[in-house]
């Protein structure tokens, strides 16, 4: 007889348990030892409560409670512990440190490497701004991915806010960044060159963000839209700094990110294991406005990356 | 930062002669992929050859760096997290929407069939092009996916149109198909692997300007 379970979803048996809880023990213990308390939220929650973050990650599954309020699983951690931090910790003197290691649940065509169920593990810093925040935030993640062994590594580092900037400089009009964002966000070059060219832009709208490699590569800026990343880069200790590969045209998929933002890179994986960045506005949409920066590792690409498989 | 040499995907089938040709402009050397029809790996040169439709796959996952395939194959495959680096403006072709051709006077079968049966049948090797043109247009179809030839389809009573790309249009004619609609032009473009974009910069942006400097003499 055949029993499969749904879409997205699988069984980990103990071969592969011990594997991942060795990875997930080292997280933690780097966590902890950074002052980062985990906590644990409801896998479900309110649906107007997963909305009010604005991630551009919407629920994907929902069910009704017995007073007809839409619950849904949650499709990351940032938002819940975001509304831990508003309420919870109304009145809790910042910086407040968290973390955690959760499933979480996304509407995801499953092909490979794409689970609709998976875990993540990772912290979010409240109340600490840029740069000193983000550099915090980048020298755990380094530190706790060195704790799981992993070698070869880079940080790709963004700034969310760098191209919009670039476009307010430019005096470019908001219906056409929006076209060039969207470009953009597509990873489309292509597009982005022939919008650029045939719009008779800035050249720079379309070389910038394709500038990757170390820090020299923001001294090609010439206006101020990369102060931010200068100070962050120029705040990291050296071992952090040497993993740093600047990506100007970095846009991660969730929107709520304001400032640097990051993907984690192995030269063993087709994709990234994991990311994050700064989210200065979110909190204040669950009512305690408050600066704020984290990152998520995908517990099973960390896995992958370390087993050296290319997935 | 890796140094190591890049893995290209090479797409066989129609783009392959303008890609082979690409490669030679820029100084790759590709007489040992022409002269083995069945060898799929040449190592030595960090070219893979496979189907245009697999060039996505191999290069989402990482298991070629860079690639070359049609804007259509990448229509079709969106979902994909690839980055698209260069159009190499060889490959032109066109996405069309085509249906039997009919005497003077004698109106085009999908059209008659949308009127009388609210519903025109679409044969096409591009389910999701076809699908949302037809939703873009707020027309309602059935789509067949077949894999072999389109144009058997209509021919044989299957479907009244198809959706497929055509280069010259001489396949169409010769099975009695007219062009109705045009959906979407493609040419050739080079893509790039996300994680090999960033940690393979300056080997991509390399072969990218050689690429950039070479297409208008293959085109």
């Amino acid at each position: 007889m055949i029993h499969p379970t749904p879409s997205g979803t699988r069984d980990v048996l103990p071969d592969e348990m011990r594997e991942l809880r060795a990875i997930t023990d080292a997280l933690r213990a780097t966590f902890e030892a950074r002052g980062y308390g985990e906590i644990r939220t409801p896998t479900i929650e309110f649906e107007d409560v997963l909305r009010r973050g604005e991630t551009g990650v919407d629920p994907a599954y929902r069910v009704f409670d017995d007073h007809g309020h839409v619950m849904a699983l949650r499709p990351d951690m940032t938002v819940p512990i975001a509304r831990v931090a508003a309420t919870r910790y109304a009145n809790a003197e910042p910086p407040l440190r968290f973390s955690y290691t959760a499933h979480v649940y996304r509407g995801v065509r499953p092909h490979r490497g794409q689970m609709r169920e998976f875990l993540q593990s990772g912290i979010e810093l409240i109340g600490s701004p840029a740069p000193d925040g983000t550099i915090e935030v980048l020298t755990v993640l380094c530190e706790a991915l060195d704790a799981t062994g992993l070698s070869g590594y880079r940080i790709a580092l963004g700034s969310a806010s760098l191209y919009p900037a670039l476009l307010r400089r430019l005096g470019v009009p908001e219906e056409v960044g929006r076209i060039l964002l969207g470009a953009l966000g597509d990873g489309d070059f292509v597009s982005l060159e022939r919008e650029v060219t045939e719009r008779g832009l800035d050249e720079s709208l379309l070389s910038v963000p394709q500038m990757r490699g170390g820090p020299e590569v923001l001294e090609e800026i010439a206006g101020s839209e990369a102060d931010g990343l200068r100070r962050v880069i120029a705040g990291l200790d050296d071992a952090v700094r040497d993993r740093v590969v600047l990506d100007l045209g970095l846009a991660r998929g969730l929107g709520y990110y304001t400032g640097a933002v990051f993907d984690v890179l192995s030269p063993t994986l087709g994709e990234p294991l994991g990311g994050g960045g700064r989210y200065d506005d979110l909190l204040g949409r669950f009512g305690r406005p408050l600066p704020a920066a984290g990152f998520a590792l995908h517990v099973d690409k960390l896995h992958l990356a370390l087993a050296g498989v290319r997935a | 930062m890796s140094d190591a040499p890049l893995t290209i995907a090479v797409p066989r089938g129609a783009l392959f002669k303008g890609t082979l040709e690409l490669l030679d402009a820029i100084g790759i050397d590709t007489a040992e992929v022409r002269a083995n029809d069945r060898r799929l790996v040449f190592p030595e040169l960090g070219i893979v050859t496979m189907r245009p439709s697999d060039v996505p796959t191999y290069v989402e996952a990482g298991a070629a760096d860079v690639g070359i395939t049609g804007k259509d194959v990448l229509t079709e495959q969106d979902e994909r997290k690839i980055v698209e680096v260069l159009d190499l403006g060889y490959g032109g072709c066109r996405m069309v929407l085509a249906t039997i051709e009919t005497p003077p006077g004698r109106p085009d079968p999908a059209s008659e069939a949308l009127r009388r049966l609210g519903v025109m049948r679409v044969a096409t090797k591009y389910p999701r092009i076809c699908s949302r043109y037809f939703e873009r247009t707020g027309r309602q179809a059935e789509i067949v996916e077949v894999k072999g030839s389109v144009e058997l389809a209509p021919v044989t009573g299957l479907v009244e149109a198809i959706v497929d790309l055509t280069a010259t249009g001489r396949t169409l004619q010769e099975n009695g198909l007219v062009v109705r609609e045009e959906i979407m032009s493609s040419t050739a473009r080079l893509i790039a692997n996300p994680v090999s974009y960033k940690l393979k910069a300056a080997a991509i942006d390399d072969l990218t300007a050689k690429m950039r400097a070479a297409r208008e003499v293959v085109a």
